[in-house]
């Protein structure tokens, strides 16, 4: 049984699709990424599979429970949390967590081995208010407010954004060792670098799934030589790219250009090529593809889809 | 079960306690609205300065002066000596009323001719004007009957007036009643609805939703608090009115207690209604304001008479709870009658609430939208 199955799910806001024949399954125990930008339909798809939008069409299940018939169900076995904050933040962080426990009918103290790994970070301000505390606490909190119950589904939405490097970095931790409790989690993000944390991630953008996989087989399944270019002018240099004749598609990735080119190439030759042409100092090395180029290449060419039909 | 419950009610308490602008709707509002209807707002008055313009100037006329001020009411601000002063006084906005007595007021009151005193007010404030006329002509008449007994013109009616149940015409007599309906409707109704309103608007509805907690009891948790706190403002403004504005209490304390407890479920009916519509706070204050405010204000009989409206607002006033529950309140305290009296008007709030509970009920969404 799958703790999570969506099966064509299409969800429209009057004239805008926000949710295109969505389909996917998330295993028992497994963290499933949903990677894509802003408006991509990632909160809509949340909001359908933890019951509380209706879908135009499709159906879907969570731990075994269909989502429409037996939502009640499945509202007591899942954890939730929203986009955006969403606790109580004229309540300390101890009466926030109590509160949460006691409306699942629990107690902190019953289920306080599985927070807390979390819980001891924010335990020194379980006094202070929820809303003076900083964005990577709120986080910690929220997922502490989530996870009181003992859920067997963990769905997390957009939990890293607005919160700090490091931040990001332990509550991704945190995730890999709720993973190995057998918590199944569903966790969406704009950021494509915290891909590669998942199991498995689906991308998705403009309300469809362009693609299912895990990581490494999506990073494998781009088929075109890639090169990292660098250079102090790096606008003139993206400008010159794009026109010489060797470039598929080249994109500015920080401080890097990655070079995508439509037969392999030698490094001396793409360097050569652009010392000829006035940048001094460049640098290129090859690379393996990342998510987001993968992101990137599939959201094009279904773009391209649209355009022609 | 019960554990649940109470974990929501202490929430809720801490949400009020901790937020000043709420605790001041809560006992600042009602306390200082009962006090400005006290001592601001009254049809009554006391001292009000009128002008003279004593084309007479004799015996009589100095006694009917003197009678207009030793009433207690008026006090003289001026004698006008010409017509153009009179003009100048009310466009300069200082005179509100004028006496105008006739040359030979003695003379013609002492013949036995009719004699007619004029009263000249300032009608851009209808209201006033109208106080101020109707106090002097009956001091006027009262004049004319001392007069009159002093003669011996063996016809007369004369009129006896007694106000039962409020015989000062003391104006807290009505705004206490209006004033508690209101109070248990911006704090039942509007305050409910708020703080539904807000959790939408913070997102916390959201996790409640996706959670095992029935959605009733959501509710339930959220109004109990507001329910209570409006209970103990209905008692504070009975005790404002009888100790400071002597509003008397004449017919049974449960009664009335079980009237505003009535009352109280209805407006929380209310608010809950107006919740499930609005997203927003701001949303939610409008419609409580337009909604509910506005026409329990005006339309409810509290400060104009519902037997003067046009026909189609008479039609809007009798759909209003305050309305009702204003007509039992005066019946309870004012004439002091049982319940069997007022049974009417306290069925349909009943039917009025089992209706709002129903709507509430069924428009209450489980999800999102």
């Amino acid at each position: 049984m799958p703790a999570i199955l969506a099966k064509n799910i299409s969800k429209n806001y009057g004239e805008i699709e926000a949710l295109k024949d969505v389909s996917f399954q998330v295993n028992d125990g497994e963290l499933f990424g949903l990677i894509g930008p802003d408006g991509a339909g990632k909160s809509t798809l949340f909001r359908v599979l933890t019951t509380l939008l209706l879908a135009d069409k499709g159906t879907g299940e969570v731990v075994g429970h269909p989502i429409v018939s037996e939502y009640k169900e499945i509202r007591k076995k899942v954890g939730y949390m929203p986009g955006k904050f969403s606790l109580y933040q004229d309540l300390s962080v101890e009466e926030n967590l109590r509160f949460f426990a006691t409306i699942f009918g629990t107690t902190i103290e019953e289920n306080y081995s599985l927070i807390k790994d979390i819980y001891i970070q924010i335990e020194p301000f379980r006094k202070r208010l929820a809303g003076n505390l900083s964005g990577g606490m709120k986080q910690k909190l929220a997922l502490c407010c989530a996870l009181i119950h003992k859920p067997k589904v963990l769905f997390l939405d957009e939990p890293t954004t607005g919160v700090d490097a490091v931040s990001r970095k332990e509550f991704w931790e945190m995730l890999q060792r709720l993973k190995e409790k057998g918590i199944a989690i569903l966790v969406s993000t704009p950021y494509m670098d915290e891909a590669e944390l998942c199991q498995r991630i689906a991308l998705i953008q403009n309300g469809a799934i362009l693609e299912t996989n895990t990581p490494q087989n999506l990073k494998k399944s781009y088929g075109h030589p890639l090169y990292a270019v660098k250079s102090k002018d790096t606008y003139n240099l993206l400008k010159s790219l794009r026109e010489a004749h060797y470039t598929r598609s080249v994109l500015p990735f920080g401080e890097f250009l990655h070079l995508s080119t439509n037969r392999p190439m030698e490094i001396e030759q793409i360097k050569n090529d652009l010392t000829r042409k006035g940048f001094p100092g460049i640098e290129v090395k090859k690379i393996e593809a990342t998510v987001e180029d993968v992101f990137l290449e599939l959201s094009e060419t279904e773009a391209l889809k649209t355009e022609r039909p | 079960m019960f554990k649940v419950f109470r974990a929501f009610v202490t929430k809720e308490m801490y949400h009020i306690l901790r937020d000043k602008r709420t605790l001041l709707i809560l006992f600042g509002m009602p306390i200082a609205q009962i006090l400005i209807f006290g001592y601001a707002v009254t049809n009554e008055f006391k001292d009000a300065y009128l002008d003279i313009y004593d084309q007479a100037n004799d015996q009589m006329s100095k006694e009917l002066v003197q009678h207009l001020q030793s009433s207690g009411h008026f006090k003289v601000n001026r004698m006008i000596q010409s017509e153009k002063e009179l003009e100048d006084g009310f466009k300069a906005g200082t005179t509100k009323l004028a006496v105008v007595i006739p040359y030979g007021f003695s003379s013609e009151l002492s013949n036995g001719n009719a004699v007619t005193v004029q009263l000249l007010a300032d009608g851009s404030d209808p209201n006033n004007a109208n106080t101020l006329v109707q106090y002097a002509s009956t001091i006027i008449n009262g004049f004319q009957q001392e007069r009159l007994h002093q003669t011996d013109n063996p016809y007369q009616v004369e009129v006896e007036m007694r106000m039962l149940y409020n015989p000062q015409l003391a104006s807290a007599h009505n705004f206490v009643p209006g004033t508690i309906a209101l109070i248990l409707l911006i704090i039942s109704a509007m305050m409910t609805s708020l703080t539904i309103a807000k959790e939408k608007e913070i997102g916390t509805m959201e996790i409640l939703l996706v959670s095992p907690l029935p959605p009733l009891l959501i509710i339930l948790g959220k109004v109990t608090p507001y329910a209570l706190l409006s209970f103990i403002n209905a008692i504070l403004i009975l005790l404002i009115g009888y100790f400071i504005f002597d509003v008397p209490i004449k017919g049974n304390i449960l009664v009335l207690l079980g009237v505003c407890f009535l009352y109280v479920v209805t407006a929380l009916a209310l608010g809950t209604l107006i919740s499930t519509a609005s997203k927003t706070q701001q949303d939610a204050m409008m419609r409580s304001l337009m909604g509910l405010m506005m026409p329990s204000m005006l339309l409810s009989g509290f400060i104009f008479p519902l037997s003067s409206m046009p026909k189609v607002l008479q039609v809007l006033g009798s759909i209003i709870p305050a309305t009702y529950f204003i007509e039992i309140l005066k019946g309870i305290m004012l004439r002091g009658v049982g319940a069997h009296l007022v049974i009417w008007e306290i069925l349909i709030l009943v039917g009025m609430t089992i209706f709002l509970l129903g709507m509430t009920f069924k428009n209450f969404k489980i999800r999102l939208e």
